[in-house]
Formats: structure tokens, C-alpha cells, sequence
């Protein structure tokens, strides 16, 4: 079973949620979770745990061979990411434009751009008691997070086939980082909150996740703050609840040292035990 | 003229309430634009007239005519995307794969495979309820090229805000560090951080502030939720010091954050008395910074 966890909104409790629901359901069974928010990842923080792994993601890039280039100008033609300018006798590659596509170096009739190695981040794997975590971190100046998401699932694949349970803790957003997170998974479940943005960017999480036509219920977090346009919307649309969890100013200090929040507040460990119930269900 | 953008690095630290509140301040000389453009949210805070929206096109995606295609296999062959794949005996894209290279468009040995161009979003300009111009944008779902679209917005912004002749063009950012922060980074004359006391925060303003110090831009630091904890607020303080990042003073935590927004309000609006004097200050930093 892969879960993905996600929000249109940043900052609604993805984390929070993805790093208790982990470590809870490590308990009964092989779980594993995957921080894919790539750009900002902050899993670790609440994790730590040992490392078992370390892994240097690569991508590839066309490198300019100066001796073989005729200067014909087509590469430049051909890409559609604008990554490669000819200027008087140089062919420049941009390699934060560049989607890594093969066209430029495969098509080149001098064979002048061959593709190279470079840097794009790091798949670190974290073992805690008994779940084991993948953090997943881009080298900061790149632009393209979808990547290494994408290298992280394979890891994923690669790693921990076995395991009952996959949560993949997703970038913020319906962009293609956010798409490349959870289109994967077998269930989605989108973290909100009762405010009219938390609303609004629901919505568009919705419009996304049902584009996929993949199967999603709601937890709502910091319940009991804004109105309830929520609900009213949920129902209209005959959305599932899975949990709520309630607005204390005690799981925000929590959160914010850090902590782990199901063994301290009884709330956090009802509405994820709802939430593992749920799951179980649909298995 | 001067643009100033607001950036956090994490989601749900209060950019969109600290940027209308800063906005309502000095809402008769400035532009907004709403640069988080795959989750818009201050035109619910700053309800524009009713506009329509202009559609962006940017990029292209491959489209295979069934009737040219031979079946011969080479650009599903080539795609480094997954994106081509048999169906029915012919070779069909998914939209949702194709990163638009039209690799497959040149290598077609008959000349099969379309690339039109795509329509990503749309913008919208328009004047707020406050009085000032709104530039918001939303982008399609799933899409590729949200920089391109935060680029437009700026661009579009940025006219606008020289014709009206005002002194500060105000961009919200997207939350993160990759493609559609640093668009909005481009031409920025000085950024404003919103970050909060915890430590997910701090970790996202250390990668954040590492980006913005490869392009070398002044920046200044607002830390919210100041009193959820002081031990991580003084260590963000510390990291500040260390960065040479100007400090804009402290926000305490306060349910006047997601009330204001739950009623379409500005800061300003839900608590004049208390929040006046704390957003007056706060751009009086910044236009002494800059």
C-alpha cells in the first residue's frame, strides 16, 4: 500500500501528520516513509534515527565538446527549455534550463554535445525503531524538484518493495512536483484546514488528485479555527472525513521543538488510530 | 520603483497575511502580485472585481496523428519520459508525462507528431477592494513552466505598477526554493522573509537564505510565532546575525491570523489597534533598508 499525503496549501500539517502516522503504524507493521517535499524537506527533524544510507542523485546534462562542433546552430533550435544559446563561437548550455531530454546530444550530427554526470541532491535513509525513513534533498539553485522525486520513488521500488506500508510525505502545491509525488500512490489523503485558504487550495488538490482518478479522503487539521465552509463543501461533495485533528496551542510548541506528538497528545493518537483503521480497510 | 517580494521557504508561516497586511498599509502607493501561482490565495483576502483571466501559453506537448503513425516504435523508443506509449496497435502520448522536448516531433520518420503549444494558465489584473491593482495568476493543474507563469505575472505587475506610478510593486512568493521562487526572484529589489519559531522553520530559512545569498540579494527577516518557542526564535535571531540578515522584529503567535482570513479581512481590518502600529513599523524598516 503507497499513501501519499498532500495539500494544495503548504504548512496545513503534512508533515506533522506523514511523521506520526509513520512512526505509529511502524508499531504493527513494515512501513516506511519517504519525504519527497524535496525543496524544504523537514521530516528529519522530527525523525532523526540512524543513517543506513547515503546516495548522491545524479542527472544528466549535454557538456559543449568545443573540438567537434561544426557551430551549425541546431541544438539550439531543437531545444525547447531555451537551454542552449549559440553566442558568436560558443555553444553555452544552461544546465538549470535543461529537462534532460537526449534530443541536443543524441541529434547533434558532430556528436559534439555529449551528456555528463552532475549533482541534483541526496536520498538519505534513516532507520527509528523499527521504520525506516528516506529523506530526500535538492541541491539548493536547482529548479526542478520532479527529478528527484521521481529517483526517490525508484529508491522506494528498489529498497522496500516489501514493506505494508509506503507513506510519501509530498511537496506543497498542484505543479508538477506536487503531481509527481502522489500520482503513484494507491491512496491519497489531503491535509487541510478550516480557513478560506485552506479551502481554496483543497480545492484545487481535489480537481488534481481526481485528474489522476486516485481513490482520497481528507484529514482536517486545526480544527475548530476559521468557519465552516469546510464542512459544508466536503459534504456537497460527499468527501470522506478520515480525522480531525483539534487546534491546541500545545501541538504547536510540540511541533515546533520538533517532537512527536501521538504519545503526548491523546487526540493525535485517536485520530491516527482512525486513520490506520480506515486504511485497513481498504486492504 | 521598487519590488520587494515576500518569501518563506515553508508553507503556512503567514507570507499571504503578512503580505496584505503590509499592502493595506500602504495600499494608495503599491501593486500587489501573487506570485504562489499553483495556490493563489490573497485575492480571497483582497476579493478583486470580477475580471476574466488571460490565458498563458507556455511550452509545447507531442501529439500523435493515429492515422500518420506507421507504428515503427522510435519515439516511444526515445522518450527519457515514459510518456509514449502502445495502445490499440498505434503510439499514443500522455499529457501527464510529456515534458514537451518534441524530441519525438524531429525523429518522426513520418512526421506523425504534433507539438502545440499549451495552455498553462491564466492571469488576471484587476483592482482590489483596497483600491490598489491585484496581478494573480492561476496555474493549471499538474503543470510544468510555473516559473514562466510567475514571470508573466511580474512582467505584467511591473508595467502596470510604472503606469499607475506608484513607489512599491509587492510580490507574494510560492513557498519552497526550486523553479517558481527563483522566477520570482528575478529584477527584486529586496526580500522580505516570513518565518517561524520552529524548528521546520528555521531549517527552510537556512536552505532559503542559501539561495537567495547565490544571487546576492538583501533580504530582511520577520519571525512569526515568536513566542510558540523563544529557545528556536533566538536561535533564527542567531542564524540572522550570523547571515547579516536585518531583523523586522517578532510576531507573536495569534488566532488573529486564521480569524482574518476566515472573514476575508486584512490584519489591519480584524485588529486596527493592535496591528496598525506592528505592520507600520515593519514597513518602516523595510523602506529604510531600501
Amino acid at each position: 500500500m503507497r499513501l501519499a499525503i498532500a495539500s494544495g496549501k503548504g504548512g496545513t500539517g503534512k508533515t506533522t501528520l506523514a511523521v506520526n502516522l509513520a512512526l505509529k503504524a511502524s508499531g504493527t507493521m513494515k512501513t516506511v516513509l519517504a519525504d519527497l517535499d524535496v525543496e524544504e524537506p523537514n521530516g528529519s527533524i522530527f525523525i532523526g534515527g540512524e543513517t543506513v544510507d547515503e546516495k548522491q542523485v545524479y542527472r544528466y546534462t549535454p557538456a559543449w565538446n568545443q573540438k567537434s562542433c561544426s557551430l551549425c546552430g541546431k541544438c539550439t533550435s531543437w531545444c525547447a527549455y531555451n537551454a542552449l544559446i549559440k553566442l558568436g563561437e560558443i555553444i553555452l548550455v544552461m544546465p538549470n534550463l535543461c529537462h534532460s531530454c537526449y534530443a541536443c546530444s543524441e541529434l547533434c550530427p558532430d556528436g559534439a554535445l555529449p551528456m555528463e554526470a552532475s549533482p541534483l541532491g541526496t536520498i538519505r535513509h534513516f532507520s527509528r525503531g523499527k521504520l525506516d525513513f528516506t529523506e530526500s534533498k535538492l541541491n539548493i539553485g536547482l529548479e526542478q524538484a520532479a527529478p528527484l522525486i521521481k529517483q526517490s520513488l525508484n529508491y522506494l521500488d528498489e529498497n522496500f518493495k516489501d514493506h505494508d506500508l509506503q507513506i510519501l510525505d509530498s511537496p506543497p502545491g498542484t505543479a508538477c512536483s506536487m503531481m509527481e509525488a502522489v500520482r503513484s500512490a494507491d491512496y491519497v489523503i489531503l491535509v487541510t484546514e478550516p480557513t478560506p485558504f485552506g479551502l481554496h487550495d483543497l480545492k484545487l488538490a481535489v480537481e488534481t488528485v481526481r485528474q489522476l482518478e486516485l481513490p482520497f479522503a481528507v484529514v482536517i487539521n486545526r480544527d475548530g479555527i476559521g468557519n465552516d465552509e469546510l464542512d459544508r463543501y466536503l459534504k456537497a461533495e460527499e468527501i470522506a472525513v478520515w480525522a480531525r485533528i483539534p487546534h491546541q496551542r500545545e501541538i504547536a510548541e510540540l511541533y515546533s521543538r520538533g517532537e512527536i506528538l501521538f504519545d503526548k497528545v491523546a487526540a493525535v493518537d485517536d485520530a491516527l488510530s482512525d486513520i490506520l483503521q480506515r486504511l485497513e480497510g481498504l486492504s | 520603483m521598487k519590488e520587494i517580494v515576500i518569501l518563506s521557504g515553508k508553507g503556512g508561516t503567514g507570507k499571504s497575511s503578512v503580505c496584505s497586511a503590509l499592502a493595506h498599509i500602504k495600499k494608495d502607493n503599491i501593486l500587489v502580485a501573487d506570485c504562489d501561482v499553483d495556490a493563489a490565495d490573497l485575492h480571497l483576502i483582497m476579493a478583486p472585481e470580477n475580471v476574466p483571466g488571460v490565458d498563458f501559453y507556455s511550452g509545447i506537448i507531442a501529439e500523435i496523428d493515429a492515422e500518420k503513425c506507421i507504428a515503427c516504435g522510435l519515439c516511444a523508443q526515445k522518450c527519457r519520459f515514459d510518456a509514449i506509449s502502445l495502445y490499440e496497435g498505434k503510439y499514443r502520448v500522455e499529457p501527464l508525462d510529456c515534458e514537451g522536448c518534441a524530441y519525438c516531433h524531429y525523429i518522426c520518420p513520418v512526421e506523425a507528431i504534433a507539438i502545440p503549444q499549451q495552455n498553462i494558465g491564466n492571469y488576471f489584473q484587476a483592482e482590489s477592494r483596497l483600491g490598489f491593482t491585484l496581478v494573480h495568476a492561476r496555474l493549471n493543474i499538474g503543470a510544468e513552466n510555473s516559473g514562466k507563469l510567475v514571470a508573466k505575472v511580474k512582467s505584467i505587475a511591473k508595467e502596470q505598477c510604472k503606469k499607475e506610478g506608484k513607489d512599491f510593486m509587492l510580490v507574494d512568493g510560492s513557498p519552497g526554493i526550486g523553479c517558481p521562487v527563483i522566477s520570482s526572484l528575478s529584477g527584486v529589489d529586496y526580500v522580505v522573509l516570513v518565518t517561524e519559531a520552529t524548528y521546520s522553520g528555521l531549517s527552510d530559512l537556512e536552505r532559503l537564505w542559501t539561495l537567495l545569498d547565490m544571487f546576492k540579494l538583501p533580504g530582511a527577516c520577520i519571525v512569526n510565532k515568536a513566542d510558540i518557542n523563544p529557545s528556536v526564535a533566538s536561535e533564527i535571531r542567531k542564524f540572522m546575525q550570523k547571515k547579516k540578515i536585518a531583523d523586522l522584529g517578532d510576531i507573536p503567535y495569534s488566532e488573529d491570523f486564521p480569524k482574518a482570513i476566515a472573514m476575508g479581512r486584512t490584519l489591519i481590518e480584524e485588529n486596527e489597534t493592535r496591528w496598525r502600529p506592528v505592520f507600520e513599523k515593519i514597513w518602516k524598516a523595510i523602506e529604510e533598508k531600501i
